[in-house]
């Protein structure tokens, strides 16, 4: 049986506020999801759960990964067993030089020491195969970063800590049609050097990033804190020419929403 | 028992909290403040009547004047506790062989001949109240640079002492300078000519082995027209359950064009308090820059001074505190502006934790006509929990309409946002704390040569997992 991401039944609740309601979803290894659906849906909640946030308190369900219930380790053990979160909003680290935290972030998730002319050669080659500037890497972590450019520093790490799961919440908000192109052809670039062995969840409310997401087996679609439907790409398509409302109407008449 | 292991803990915290058990002294005068010790002091050392005078004077100004009425908390400071003068030998040594064995054995566990032999330009080390170990590439010694500890510098150059010696910070300053000039001893006195650069820094070391003993060193720096000099100090020592004390003076005179640079990195044992009064006097065109790291002691009180007298001068304090446990900090910086165009840049960053205590004090003063002076204060604190304390007192004194004064000042915790952040990508929670707390620091640190730079980040990642653990 190949790997799975499995999240069974997951209730979250934030400052008493119960936003996720009994999520259920199975992503495989090797296959990339799209999680779509409208604000406050309860996309990054389950964004940032999986992650383990610590404001995100879990009433119920769990998280299955590697036979281990996720939802029982702290964050970086979940970057340990190869789990990766790029964040909607990067915060920033000032005097936390780039390339000095990737190297020790890539030797936490790795558990070994790597010297760092080795780590140096690598980190070249993730620039390359991102086709990004390497005075990227002197500067402070996210200090001074342009929306765009804190997008791309989250796939650098993506790319440099080769997780075998990321989730990817809202990369694409925010940026113009060029930045988004750029962002999402880098997540394929990512996904074919993982020997497409990756697993994606790609959260977005927009479905222009999936279009030139490449391959994309799956969309799901959250609402009120539930995946109420899952479908192939054409479901992006669908959703783009009539939007949530549509879906969200036809939901309450065949009496999946209430 | 007990007592036993939390020495043991501390030692495995700070790792110069070693002491010399077979430490021996040939002059010791008894505890507490007279003026039969201040004389005995003097007599020992076999000083000029002059000195003796001075002194005497300043013994008479410490005992009228009172305590600081603001600061940091003094009240567990007891004067009569203290052994103002211990000398392990009279000797001074050119060699680190001839140094006695077991202080030689102490500046070998803290790093000194080697720090020497590669990238010092000259060394002086301190232990207790005698300076036991001096010397200076003698290429800088044919240039006309004098290095000599201060004692040696009053029988050699006492025209130089006596010109300068207490005109920057004079024993009516306050009481802890008159303390200073009445008891003191060792410390270093640098003589830069007219447009030598000293290139390689000159160091000082200055180690307490004794309990309950006052270390009172004097440094006087002089560097002259269009000379360049580094200094650095550092000091340590032993974790004792009863108080020290460290009370320097320090003046500095900067000729027009000159440039001294003072870096200090002090990392006292915890019941140390650390007294101490740095001030330089800057002339025309001329740049003093304090490098201040306080990192140990129990109670730190100091705000290193520039007086910028002639145009063009320029004053930089470049201050970080770490407060943990049981520590106060109280640092800052003081700017007086009595010239135009002159400039003064302030940086403090303090961090407290675990019930630490860090404030920034700082004073800048611009007097009328001062006209295009420039001032620059930031201020930046961090929290990192909820039982440690910051505090920052600026004062600006600003007297003369055309001027530019830029003032910033922030609190920050450290948040769970970026923990989550930092620990997302693998670092567990103490890596974290250290990557930030490094990244707080880090314009600092760039400000160190680069051995330093890597002692003072060792040290900052020792305190926190002192702290942590």
């Amino acid at each position: 049986m190949s790997e799975v991401l499995e999240i069974r039944n997951l209730r979250v609740a934030v400052e008493g506020r119960e936003i996720l309601k009994g999520v259920n979803l199975v992503v495989p290894k090797g296959e990339v999801h799209a999680m779509m659906g409208p604000n406050g849906s309860g996309k990054s909640t389950l964004a940032q759960t999986l992650m383990g946030h610590p404001r995100y308190e879990v009433l119920e369900g769990e998280v299955l990964w590697k036979g281990q219930n996720i939802l029982e380790l702290s964050p970086d053990e979940r970057a340990k067993l190869g789990l990766f979160l790029a964040f909607q909003y990067p915060v920033e680290i000032p005097g936390v030089i780039l390339g000095n935290f990737l190297h020790i972030a890539y030797q936490a998730v790795k558990g070994k020491e790597i010297p760092i002319g080795q780590f140096n050669r690598l980190l070249m080659q993730k620039l390359r195969l991102l086709d990004m500037d390497t005075s990227f890497i002197g500067r402070s972590l996210n200090e001074g970063f342009s929306g765009g450019e804190k997008k791309r520093c989250e796939i650098l790490q993506l790319a440099v800590l080769e997780p075998e799961f990321a989730v990817m919440d809202e990369t694409d908000s925010g940026l113009d049609i060029d930045a988004v192109r750029i962002v999402a052809n880098a997540v394929n670039a990512v996904y074919e050097q993982s020997g497409k062995q990756m697993g994606f969840l790609i959260i977005t409310h927009y479905s222009r990033i999936l279009r030139y997401i490449k391959p994309l087996h799956k969309v799901h679609v959250m609402m009120d804190g539930r995946v109420v439907l899952s479908g192939g790409p054409e479901l992006a398509e669908e959703l783009e020419e009539k939007g949530y409302d549509w879906l969200e109407e036809k939901l309450k008449a065949e009496g999946v929403l209430a | 028992m007990a007592e036993q292991e939390k020495e043991l803990r501390e030692l495995a915290v700070y790792k110069y909290g070693f002491r010399d058990e077979d430490a021996r002294y040939e002059f010791v005068v008894p505890k507490g403040l007279s003026k039969e010790v201040v004389e005995a002091i003097s007599h020992y050392k076999g000083e000029p009547d002059w000195m003796r005078k001075i002194r005497l004077q300043a013994l008479e100004i410490f005992f009228r004047k009172p305590l600081p009425t603001w600061g940091a908390d003094l009240s567990e400071l007891n004067f009569d506790e203290i052994t103002y003068y211990a000398a392990p030998t009279k000797a001074k040594f050119r060699s680190w062989d001839e140094v006695p064995e077991y202080i030689k054995r102490t500046y070998e566990r803290l790093g000194i001949p080697e720090a020497e032999r590669k990238f010092l330009a000259g060394v002086g080390a301190q232990y207790d109240s005698e300076v036991v170990y001096h010397r200076v590439r003698e290429d800088l010694e044919r240039l006309g640079v004098i290095f000599l500890d201060m004692d040696t510098a009053v029988r050699e150059y006492p025209d130089l002492v006596k010109e300068y010696f207490g005109t920057v910070i004079p024993p009516t300053d306050n009481k802890f300078a008159a303390l200073n000039t009445a008891v003191w001893s060792g410390g270093s006195f640098v003589y830069v000519p007219a447009g030598v650069h000293v290139e390689m820094p000159l160091q000082a070391y200055f180690r307490i082995n004794a309990e309950n003993i006052g270390q009172f060193e004097r440094t006087l720096i002089i560097a002259e027209e269009g000379s360049f000099v580094h200094y650095i100090e550092g000091c340590t020592a032993p974790i004792y359950s009863t108080n020290s004390l460290h009370s320097a003076v320090v003046e500095l005179i900067a000729k027009p064009g000159a440039t001294i640079r003072y870096t200090t990195l002090q990392n006292w044992s915890h019941n140390v308090y650390n007294l101490v009064t740095k001030r330089g006097v800057a002339y025309e065109d001329a740049k003093i820059i304090w490098v201040d790291a306080n990192i140990g002691s129990k109670v730190t009180m100091k705000y290193p001074c520039v007086y910028m007298v002639g145009k063009g001068a320029r004053g930089e304090v470049l201050s970080v505190a770490f407060a943990s446990n049981g520590q106060h900090q109280d640092a800052g910086a003081k700017m007086i502006h009595a010239a135009p165009y002159t400039t003064s840049v302030i940086t403090s960053k303090s961090i407290s934790v675990f019930g630490g205590r860090a404030t920034y004090r700082g004073m800048v003063k611009v007097y009328p006509g001062c006209k295009g002076a420039k001032v620059n204060v930031r201020c930046d604190a961090l929290l990192l929990d909820e039982i440690s304390r910051t505090d920052t007192y600026p004062v600006m004194e600003i007297e003369e309409e055309e001027v530019e004064v830029a003032h910033e000042a922030t609190v920050s915790k450290i948040g769970e946002e970026q923990l989550f952040y930092l620990q997302s990508r693998g670092l567990t929670d103490d890596q974290a704390v250290k990557m930030i707390v490094n990244g707080f620091f880090r314009d600092f640190a760039k400000e160190l040569p680069m051995e330093y730079a890597v002692e003072f980040t060792r040290l900052i990642e020792l305190q926190l997992e002192g702290s942590v653990g």
